[in-house]
């Protein structure tokens, strides 16, 4: 004699999958601190945990729609594309490469550079585009850089580079190695103009774009744990035959041997930037 | 490529050998048969006859240990050569050498990647591959010579910037990424020579200037072959179709617009014949030099910009 006996009144049961609370897609475990996550309150934290403070990486337009007053912006050279120049072809074709990127992305190329204000200050900000073939800078990468260096030289306003690559991109050859330099001596002038740059050195900055701009600010700054170097850590593992210590070559370690002015939250950042922007205040006359 | 270099090298030592023989008809009927076969056997190596070295033929060649390094470039090109060592911050750096030295009689400056011979001194040199605080001597020596309104001859030899834990700690980064912006901004003259190995940043990082020149077989590139195949291809399998594809020799880059003249090396290449090689470049470093004293200080830092402005194809 069992002591709850199933009723047999019970007509039409929902069906089981109906029964199940649909919780897929919704949570996601931490890649920092394996907690589960709700995504929801991950985006209002703009994609940091808010448990570990492990900071996600985030899209261009992410970016530059939290940084900027209103999330407004207004995008320059937006139609600037790569022309294949040395028509490369490994496993599969660059041009295809090109193709497939953009339609997974719906980006024309790996940096984004806009006017836009920040603090109500006038600003120009390239912010680049890691899922973009890796955020490598080739021609466009270095074109449009470049021209953001120069709008902010002839206008006077402070400019902002957010740097998030693998490096130089191969599939242009030395094209994309000649755009460290083009996009160095423009600092050049503009460093000797006086018109501030801040570097915001993002996840993952490694190779060409850390050799060249990234380096190069008048305060060079990253978000916390991001990875930045000259070579990968693969690259230096191979070479030396040892295992890479802990933390090596995260912003953390940057700072602590010198090479960064600051590590800045994902939170802080726009409240950082205006802040330093007075400061550094553009010389007028 | 090898067997013909062989010959080539047997034939001359026979030539000499009958030239330091007292002359008579049939010896100088020989030795122009000589000649002459002489002169087919280097047009086979010689791009113009024979299909031409195809792009990894040419990194090879580029990487050969009988090519002429910075130091024997420096030594039968210049006098009085007296080297600067240390970067004031950290340390001496030998795989870059930096120095005074007299050109046609005239002092200039002269900074260069150098690679060693044998084991030992490839160690000391570390390959070839600089540290930090090398970019940083480099940078420290051409800003002694743009204060005293000295010309600066740079030499590219390096398979790229060293990769280890202690070039990071120091920021090999910050020290290429410091040295381009500030290379842009000298106000003597500087010509860049690529001899070898033109790798990456590590070269670029004393690469930047109103002349960019390369030795016929030398290379330029964003990455080795073998690291790119590496990673496009996921094993090193695939070097020889990533040097073509990556067009990193000097007729590519010059095609690319990316260099300004092609410096040719004797026949049978600059390891043949390191006299012969350093009088053809001491030729052109002179004719450029010539050339950028013509104009002033501040209109050679503009065309300098504008020249690396114009890079890139999109």
């Amino acid at each position: 004699m069992t002591w709850f006996r199933k009723e047999k009144g019970i007509q039409n049961p929902t069906p089981s999958e109906e029964r199940r609370v649909k919780t897929e897609g919704l949570f996601l475990k931490c890649e920092g601190c394996k907690a589960i996550v709700w995504k929801k309150d991950l985006e209002t934290n703009l994609q940091v945990c808010p448990k570990c403070g492990h900071h996600y990486r985030i899209s261009a337009r992410q970016r530059l729609q939290w940084l900027l007053d209103n999330g407004c912006y207004e995008e320059l050279d937006a139609d600037m594309r790569s022309s294949d120049p040395l028509h490369f072809v490994d496993t599969k074709s660059y041009r295809d490469r090109l193709a497939v990127t953009e339609q997974q992305t719906g980006e024309k190329e790996a940096v984004i550079h806009v006017r836009g204000r920040l603090g109500e200050m006038p600003i120009v900000v390239a912010a680049m585009e890691y899922s973009f073939i890796g955020g490598s800078m080739g021609s466009v990468v270095g074109e449009k850089i470049t021209r953001a260096i120069e709008t902010a030289r002839a206008q006077r306003w402070p400019l902002v580079i957010i740097a998030a690559s693998g490096g130089a991109r191969m599939m242009e050859g030395a094209l994309s190695l000649m755009q460290m330099a083009k996009i160095s001596a423009s600092l050049a002038f503009l460093d000797q103009s006086a018109v501030p740059y801040i570097s915001v050195l993002t996840d993952p900055t490694t190779g060409g774009v850390t050799a060249s701009f990234a380096m190069l600010g008048d305060l060079n700054i990253a978000e916390p744990k991001a990875l930045i170097g000259f070579a990968g850590p693969r690259v230096i593992e191979q070479t030396i035959r040892q295992k890479l210590p802990q933390g090596f070559q995260r912003a953390e370690f940057l700072l602590e041997h010198g090479m960064l002015d600051a590590v800045v939250p994902r939170k802080e950042m726009r409240d950082y930037l205006i802040q330093a922007l007075k400061f550094l205040r553009v010389r007028t006359g | 490529m090898s067997d013909l270099e062989r010959s080539i090298a047997d034939l001359k030592e026979r030539i000499e050998e009958f030239q330091a023989l007292p002359p008579s008809q049939d010896q100088q009927a020989e030795l122009r048969g000589m000649r002459q076969t002489l002169e087919q056997l280097r047009r086979r190596v010689d791009t113009n006859q024979q299909k031409p070295l195809d792009a990894w033929e040419r990194t090879l060649l580029a990487r050969h240990d009988q090519r002429p390094y910075t130091l024997d470039m420096i030594n039968l090109i210049f006098r009085n050569f007296s080297e600067i060592h240390g970067d004031r911050r950290y340390r001496d750096d030998p795989a870059m050498i930096c120095g005074f030295a007299m050109f046609d009689g005239k002092p200039i400056v002269v900074v260069g990647q150098q690679k060693g011979r044998n084991m030992k001194q490839r160690i000391f040199r570390n390959y070839g591959m600089p540290k930090p605080e090398g970019y940083r001597k480099a940078i420290r020596v051409m800003k002694l010579g743009d204060k005293f309104g000295l010309p600066i001859l740079t030499l590219i030899d390096t398979p790229g910037a060293y990769p280890g834990i202690g070039a990071e700690e120091r920021g090999q980064a910050e020290a290429i990424a410091y040295n381009l912006r500030e290379m842009a901004k000298l106000s003597v003259p500087v010509i860049i020579t690529v001899l070898g190995e033109g790798g990456s940043g590590g070269a670029l990082g004393i690469g930047v200037g109103d002349r960019v020149l390369m030795l016929e077989n030398a290379t330029y590139s964003v990455i080795t072959p073998e690291s790119c195949s590496a990673i496009l291809w996921k094993d090193q399998l695939h070097a020889r179709e990533a040097a073509n594809g990556l067009r990193l020799s000097a007729q590519d880059l010059l095609d690319l617009q990316l260099i300004d003249e092609i410096v040719m090396e004797p026949c049978g290449g600059a390891h043949t014949n390191h006299q012969e090689t350093a009088n053809i470049l001491a030729d052109r470093l002179r004719f450029h030099l010539a050339e950028l004293e013509k104009t002033s200080p501040q209109e050679r830092t503009n065309l300098r910009y504008e020249k690396f402005r114009r890079m890139g194809a999109y």
